[in-house]
Formats: structure tokens, C-alpha cells, sequence
């Protein structure tokens, strides 16, 4: 299952050439970029690992490009991320997040469901991925692709 | 100034045996534009201007190349500048990634001019982010190291401007297309540094040495600053400053443009100090004019042998 957060997540994935014009679109506007990564695929984590630090001022996007392929080298199977944070007084946000890398395979989300008192219901989302330990989760799983 | 110039179109080459008007390539690059700017921006230095229009001469080949189909590496362009104080090793180099921006072979042609501080760290594990990081603000434009010796010291074995060598060395090769490195400093110091490091003088394909001024280049120097400051000098003046000029020249820590400069805020000074003495009603003119008892006061006469001094 496909996962789908931030910008772009329903175009294809892009091209390192896409990526450096996104890149250079936020550098453009001032806003700070930086890479993050994580293996939990759980849409309520939103807070992943930060790659490196984020590139206050740099002025091209050859620069994000590059810390991009090396966490893609360091983290084939992880899921990547570029954010742009504005930094403007009143914003102060992120103002741009889309995931660069993904892995091969994607298990998706199992729905639990647990009953509790008066008969009622709670669900909740638990992506297989997390079964294994952090770091293994997807690791060589690209071969069982389809499984 | 600094806008890309037009990309080479993504059409079908063109054929072997068609012809491009060299002329016309030139206008849309605005190449001749440029290099007339630098003519009349700086006086002297042939060296870096040769230097700096076979760069030119070379991108634009290699734009033509690229529409015949025919193949277009992009050389390497770190450099290294070599020369005496105040000979404009550093002015130069600002001036530089504006102009491989003109020429579209930088995207951005900003100047990050940094030096052993910025690049090397306190601690064990401090230097390699920190010169990553300048590496980065600088990717897309030039960054200028300015006395790059100091990087290196081999007192110390244990200094970590090793460290930041080797990762400028690895950058330097990796990121050739968007990156251009400029060493700057005193030729002799520079000779040591690149004895100790073989592989940053391999890898930098430009060694430019900026000569010594001569006393004519100097005074055009001096005409060019004075007309940016508007100021100008009187007639008796300038033959005073020209006295000046060879006296000082001489003298030892002469550095070049940089003591003309420094020569003329004194003589702004005196100028100032004049007129606020003199009080009395002012004009236009006489806020800018210099004049000869202003130049003559200077202690580079004073402390000049008798033949050649003038009056206090």
C-alpha cells in the first residue's frame, strides 16, 4: 500500500530533477530546507529523524539535492522526506513537506479492533511494517516485493 | 547582470555541415559586455583578464559544441590567486561568480567568502559539519577561501584543517558542476601549502598570479576610487600624489591598491579637517576638491629623504 502524506503523494514519485526544482522553489522563497527519514509509516508520526541539519542558507538546490542522495545511500529502504520550513514571522511553519524515497515494498496497515466497555468499539491502525524492530523493517524486503 | 542566459535549445543537433554566426552567440551571452566591464572596472592585471576571457571564449565553444551534438564536459573551474597584498585577489573573486553566472556555468553566482574559522571546528567531530555546511551555502556559486595556507598547520598533527582539506577535496571533485572553489593569498605561503597538500594543487586546474601594480596602474586606481568617492584632486595635487604614490612604494608593508585606499580616507581626512579650520562660507567645489597642501602633509614625506621631501 502506497503511502500517501504530504505534497505531491498522489503524483508519481519524482525525478532527482523534480526534486532540485521543488528544492529550488523553497530555497527561492526563503524558506530553510531539510531531509528527514524514519521507518514507521504510521501517519500520526510526524516527527521523523533529522538527516544532517537544516540548510538555513543555501542558495541553490544543488545543495539539498546532495544531502537527499546521500540519506538515500545511507537509507535505501527508509522512507525520505524534504521539508521547507518558513521561517517569516506569523508563518513559522512548515510550509512544504514530500516524501523523495520510499521502499521497494510498502505492507500497508492492519485495522485493529479492541472492545471495550459497553460494548463499544476502538479501532486503530497498526502498519505491518512495525512488527519488526526499527531499522529492519524494511530492509531486503524489496525482494519479496508483492508477497 | 547576473541573469542565466538562455538555455542551448533541446532540438535536434544541428548538422554537420551547418554554420552558426559566432557573433550572434556572443550577443545573447552579452560575453563582449562583460569583459568590457572588467576592462574598465580593473586596471592592470592582464593575467586574471586572459584568464578570464578564455574562460569565456571556452564556455561559449562549448555551447556551440553542444548544439552540433558534439560532447561538452564542463571543465573544472577552481582557481587559485596568487599575489601581494592589496593586489585584488579578493575583489576578483567576488567579481567572479557573477560573471561564470553571466555565462551560465554557475546557477546562482553568489560569493561565500570564508576562512580557516569558518571552516574548521573546535573539537573532535566539530569540523566536518561545519565545513559541509559552508559547503553547501556555497553550492550554486563561488566559494572564495581567503588565505587558504592557514588551513594547514603542520606545527600541529593533530589540527583539524586536515580534516576540512580532505572534505574540500572530495566536494571539490564531486560537485565540480555546481560548485566553484577559490583559494586566495601571498605567493609564497601558498607555494608551502600546496608542497604539503599535492592533491589541492592538482585539483585546482587555474593558478592565476595578480602582479604588483605599477606607479601609472596606481594612479588610474586612485583616479577610479577618488571618481567613486567623488572627490577629485587640484591640479598641484595630483603631481603631489603622484610623489606620493613612488615614495610610498618604496617604504616597506606597501600593499598596493590597498595603500591607495588607505591613502586616500587620510586624505579625506586632512580635506575635512581643513575646511572645518578654515570655517567660513562653503561651495559645492570645495567639498570636493583636494588639494596639494592636503597631499604634502602626509608623513610619507616627512620621513622621506631630504631631496625628495616636501614641506610639512
Amino acid at each position: 500500500m502506497r503511502i500517501t502524506q504530504g505534497t505531491f503523494s498522489y503524483l508519481p514519485d519524482f525525478t532527482d530533477d523534480e526534486i532540485s526544482a521543488q528544492i529550488q522553489y523553497a530555497v527561492d522563497q526563503g524558506w530553510a530546507v531539510a531531509v528527514e527519514f524514519t521507518d514507521d509509516p504510521h501517519p500520526r508520526n510526524v516527527l521523523w529523524e533529522m538527516w544532517e541539519l537544516p540548510m538555513f542558507d543555501i542558495a541553490d538546490s544543488s545543495a539539498g539535492l546532495h544531502e537527499v542522495t546521500a540519506c538515500r545511500a545511507a537509507y535505501p529502504n527508509h522512507y525520505i522526506r524534504v521539508l521547507a520550513y518558513d521561517p517569516s514571522l506569523g508563518r513559522q511553519t512548515t510550509a512544504l513537506s514530500f516524501i523523495v524515497n520510499r521502499p521497494a515494498h510498502e505492507p500497508g496497515f492492519r485495522l485493529d479492533r479492541q472492545e471495550t466497555a459497553d460494548r463499544r468499539i476502538r479501532y486503530t491502525l497498526h502498519p505491518y511494517a512495525a512488527d519488526k524492530p526499527v531499522g529492519e523493517r524494511y530492509a531486503g524486503n524489496g525482494a519479496r516485493a508483492g508477497a | 547582470m547576473s541573469t542565466p542566459p538562455p538555455p542551448v535549445p533541446d532540438t535536434e543537433p544541428l548538422s554537420a555541415d551547418a554554420t552558426v554566426e559566432l557573433a550572434a552567440e556572443q550577443q545573447t551571452l552579452r560575453i563582449s559586455e562583460m569583459l568590457d566591464r572588467l576592462d574598465r572596472e580593473f586596471v592592470g592585471l592582464a593575467p586574471v583578464k586572459t584568464r578570464v576571457r578564455e574562460i569565456a571564449a571556452l564556455l561559449l565553444i562549448d555551447r556551440l559544441r553542444q548544439r552540433y551534438g558534439l560532447s561538452s564536459s564542463r571543465p573544472s573551474l577552481h582557481m587559485c590567486f596568487t599575489g601581494s597584498p592589496g593586489t585584488g585577489k579578493t575583489t576578483v573573486a567576488t567579481r567572479m561568480g557573477e560573471m561564470l553566472a553571466a555565462l551560465g556555468y554557475l546557477r546562482k553566482g553568489q560569493l561565500v567568502s570564508v576562512t580557516r574559522d569558518d571552516l574548521v571546528g573546535q573539537y573532535v567531530g566539530h569540523t566536518a559539519p561545519k565545513t559541509k555546511e559552508v559547503l553547501k551555502r556555497a553550492m550554486g556559486g563561488v566559494l572564495l577561501i581567503d588565505e587558504a595556507y592557514y588551513l594547514y598547520r603542520p606545527e600541529n598533527e593533530r589540527d583539524y584543517g586536515q580534516e576540512s582539506i580532505e572534505i574540500l577535496l572530495q566536494f571539490m571533485e564531486a560537485h565540480r558542476e555546481d560548485l566553484v572553489v577559490i583559494l586566495a593569498g601571498y605567493s609564497d605561503r601558498m607555494d608551502v601549502f600546496f608542497r604539503s597538500n599535492p592533491g589541492m594543487a592538482s585539483r585546482i586546474a587555474h593558478h592565476v598570479d595578480f602582479p604588483d601594480f605599477s606607479l601609472d596602474e596606481l594612479m588610474r586606481i586612485a583616479g577610479l576610487m577618488l571618481e567613486r568617492e567623488q572627490y577629485r584632486l587640484a591640479e598641484p595635487a595630483q603631481t603631489a600624489f603622484r610623489e606620493y604614490v613612488a615614495l610610498r612604494m618604496s617604504q616597506p608593508r606597501f600593499a598596493n591598491a590597498r595603500s591607495i585606499r588607505n591613502a586616500i580616507d587620510r586624505l579625506r581626512l586632512r580635506q575635512a579637517r581643513r575646511l572645518v579650520a578654515a570655517g567660513g562660507s562653503i561651495v559645492r567645489d570645495d567639498l570636493m576638491l583636494i588639494s596639494d597642501a592636503d597631499v604634502r602633509a602626509s608623513r610619507v614625506f616627512s620621513d622621506a629623504p631630504a631631496s625628495a621631501a616636501g614641506t610639512e
